[in-house]
């Protein structure tokens, strides 16, 4: 035990039995996990009625959690005789003032957890009606850039369009080829069983032009640029950014919201196809090392094993998914409240809403174009 | 009274041929070249200069959070890079110019976060101790449940710092405490410090570009160009200095207004009282030996 340790002595003095407390009473000294269970311990044996003497002018340094401590052992009133400095007197008297109840938070009541689950569905209503007045202020906006093209923000689009697009290439190309590997390693198996080996090439063909390629592109896309269009906007909205657009006289639907629509429209479909050709790479890699079919007949047994319309569709499908990979990330971005801790739960709940619409949309083509290209 | 015959225990923040810069080889910048600067306890030191001077980076340097180009910092008998470690909380305190409050926390779970991360006391006690400092900086205890971003302007500077003052650090720095608020909450922030400064007996080392502010706290002004400390000394003294700087500052038409409008026996001109175990003069004025 060192000289700073805090401790209670008892002593017995001229006027009787006195408690003298001694050491540094401080935060930082109790704080050690040692220190605070000897001084618990001591505290406990200490015997806390209102009648013993006590001696704190020994004591190095009392702080607030020295004081508190001594106060709330005191049982919150004032020993019979106590010795302090002027210090430490005020450093406790404020203590005493201070020291009250914590205020409750109150628990909720059983029509208050109802009327959340009201509440539950109203936002999603109001998410609903925000969403489908986006979706008519881009199509207003898109009829305003064809009637005057000249006055549309393409250097905007033109940014947005390397960002998403072109930036995104190798992280898509390289997913979309081990995807391609995977696939084939694993239906390579299935398929010698049977001795059907050539269909590796319909099986890879079908999966990754009309379904894998777009959907991995969206949903690296929705991941990648669904976030950060959410955080761009967002960041604008806390800055006070969007205010000052809105205070020229500068549209945030024709300013923001179309040139990001735009971008993703053209972008996302070039990116699937992308995404496409290495995942077929990496399969007629595979193909070629597990089933020995070589690429040259993989190539010539393409075009007959996948009919052109499954690429229009895929196509056609990733134009949708970029304009509402767009929309849901400025969706998201707009509705950002000015706080920090607001835009960190609108970039998750973008890209969380993103993927979710992308698969969703995704089934509703698969059911509306099912006797198309197969 | 002079350097030499101050105890050294009552010096609590030393900085000793601080050499300060940025970048390298042709393109550095020297901010401070052989700054010298002596913090005493009970002190309330502001610094000023133009901007570009480095007092915020000096304040940065104070804190740990930035390490000298040359030279040593000593805060409180140790090298100021060492404060980072655990426990800092209870040897320096800072206010930060926009509150750095966490924002994921309410008010009161800001103000114990400190206490809570030694993770030793109960959460009642924890609780209690920070509901005192609460009150303390004034604000009652129905805030203690909100959220920063529910909170004024004023209301963030308080809770800020209750949270620098939770673990009772002797050093409290302030980086312009008075920014961003209306001149009646400026006031009313001026108070407050002053109150605490009096009834805790801290030492307090501030950065403002508020006159009003530095007359109203100050014992001592540091007075920061040329990459030194040009002159230092009770504020209606450093106003008599001849540097352009100075005249700029405190003799132009704003500086006038706020000197002007000081009364006698403000606390500019009387130090506030200092802690009884270590009462000192007002501190001279240094001229700054080249």
């Amino acid at each position: 035990m060192t000289v700073s340790t805090p401790r209670i002595d008892h002593e017995n003095t001229a006027q009787g039995p006195c408690l003298v407390a001694r050491g540094r009473w401080s935060a930082a000294q109790l704080g050690a996990p040692a220190v605070w269970r000897a001084f618990t311990r001591q505290l406990q044996a200490t015997p806390a009625q209102a009648g013993m003497a006590w001696d704190l002018r020994q004591i190095d340094y009392l702080d607030h959690m020295g004081a508190q401590l001594l106060w709330n052992h005191w049982g919150r009133q004032w020993p019979a005789q106590l010795d302090t400095t002027d210090d430490q007197r005020s450093m406790l008297e404020r203590v005493a003032r201070f020291t009250i109840a914590p205020p409750q938070v109150k628990p909720l009541a059983a029509w208050q957890r109802f009327e959340g689950l009201g509440k539950g569905v109203l936002g999603m209503l109001d998410q609903l009606r925000a969403m489908v007045s986006l979706v008519g202020q881009l199509l207003l906006d898109l009829l305003r850039m064809l009637r005057s093209p000249r006055e549309a923000p393409w250097r905007d689009v033109s940014g947005h369009l390397y960002q998403m697009g072109a930036a995104a290439l190798p992280i898509t190309a390289l997913v979309g080829f081990l995807i391609g590997v995977v696939l084939a390693y694993l239906t390579s198996l299935q398929l010698r069983q049977f001795g059907a080996e050539s269909f590796i090439v319909n099986i890879l063909g079908i999966a990754l032009v009309r379904e894998l390629g777009p959907m991995l592109a969206a949903i690296l896309v929705a991941g990648r640029s669904g976030s950060a269009i959410t955080a761009q906007i967002g960041v604008m909205r806390v800055t006070e950014e969007l205010d000052a657009m809105r205070v020229m006289g500068i549209s945030h639907g024709f300013r923001l919201v179309m040139p990001r629509a735009i971008a993703l429209a053209i972008a996302m479909p070039l990116i699937t196809v992308w995404t496409t050709l290495a995942g077929l790479a990496g399969g007629m890699l595979a193909a070629d090392l597990a089933l020995d079919i070589t690429p040259s007949f993989f190539m010539q047994a393409m075009p007959g094993a996948v009919k052109v319309a499954n690429l229009t569709l895929a196509v056609s499908k990733s134009v949708v998914f970029g304009v509402l990979i767009a929309l849901v990330g400025c969706h998201y971005g707009l509705r950002v409240e000015p706080n920090t801790q607001s835009l960190g739960r609108g970039t998750t709940a973008s890209v969380v809403a993103a993927i979710t619409v992308v698969i969703l949309v995704d089934a509703v083509f698969a059911i509306v174009f099912r006797s198309v290209g197969v | 009274m002079d350097n030499t015959r101050i105890p050294p225990s009552d010096t609590i923040v030393e900085v000793r041929q601080l050499w300060t810069a940025f970048g390298s080889g042709a393109k550095q910048v020297v901010i401070h070249k052989d700054l010298d600067l002596t913090i005493r306890r009970g002190e309330v030191l502001t610094l000023v200069g133009g901007s570009g001077t480095g007092k915020t980076v000096l304040l940065r340097q104070i804190l740990g959070l930035e390490s000298p180009f040359r030279g040593q910092v000593t805060v409180l008998g140790e090298p100021a890079a060492q404060l980072s470690r655990q426990g800092a909380a209870s040897r320096v305190g800072m206010l930060f110019q926009h509150g750095a409050l966490f924002s994921a926390f309410t008010v009161l779970e800001n103000i114990a976060f400190p206490l809570r991360e030694l993770k030793v006391f109960p959460p009642d006690l924890i609780n209690e101790v920070a509901l005192v400092k609460l009150q303390m900086v004034g604000l009652g205890p129905e805030h203690a449940h909100k959220m920063p971003s529910d909170l004024s302007g004023g209301m963030i500077k308080r809770v800020a710092l209750a949270r620098a003052l939770s673990m009772d650090p002797p050093l409290l720095l302030l980086d312009e405490p008075t920014a961003g608020l209306d001149p009646n909450g400026s006031d009313e922030f001026c108070a407050l410090l002053r109150s605490l400064h009096e009834e805790l007996g801290l030492t307090v080392v501030m950065v403002t570009h508020d006159l009003d502010t530095l007359f109203a706290l100050s014992t001592r002004v540091a007075v920061l160009a040329e990459k030194q400390v040009i002159v230092s000394g009770p504020p209606h003294e450093v106003t008599q200095f001849k540097h352009p700087f100075i005249e700029h500052f405190f003799l132009g038409e704003r500086g006038r207004r706020a000197t002007t409008a000081l009364p006698a026996d403000a606390p500019a001109a009387v130090p506030a009282p200092l802690p009884p175990p270590s009462p000192t003069a007002p501190p001279p004025v240094v001229r700054k030996d080249p």
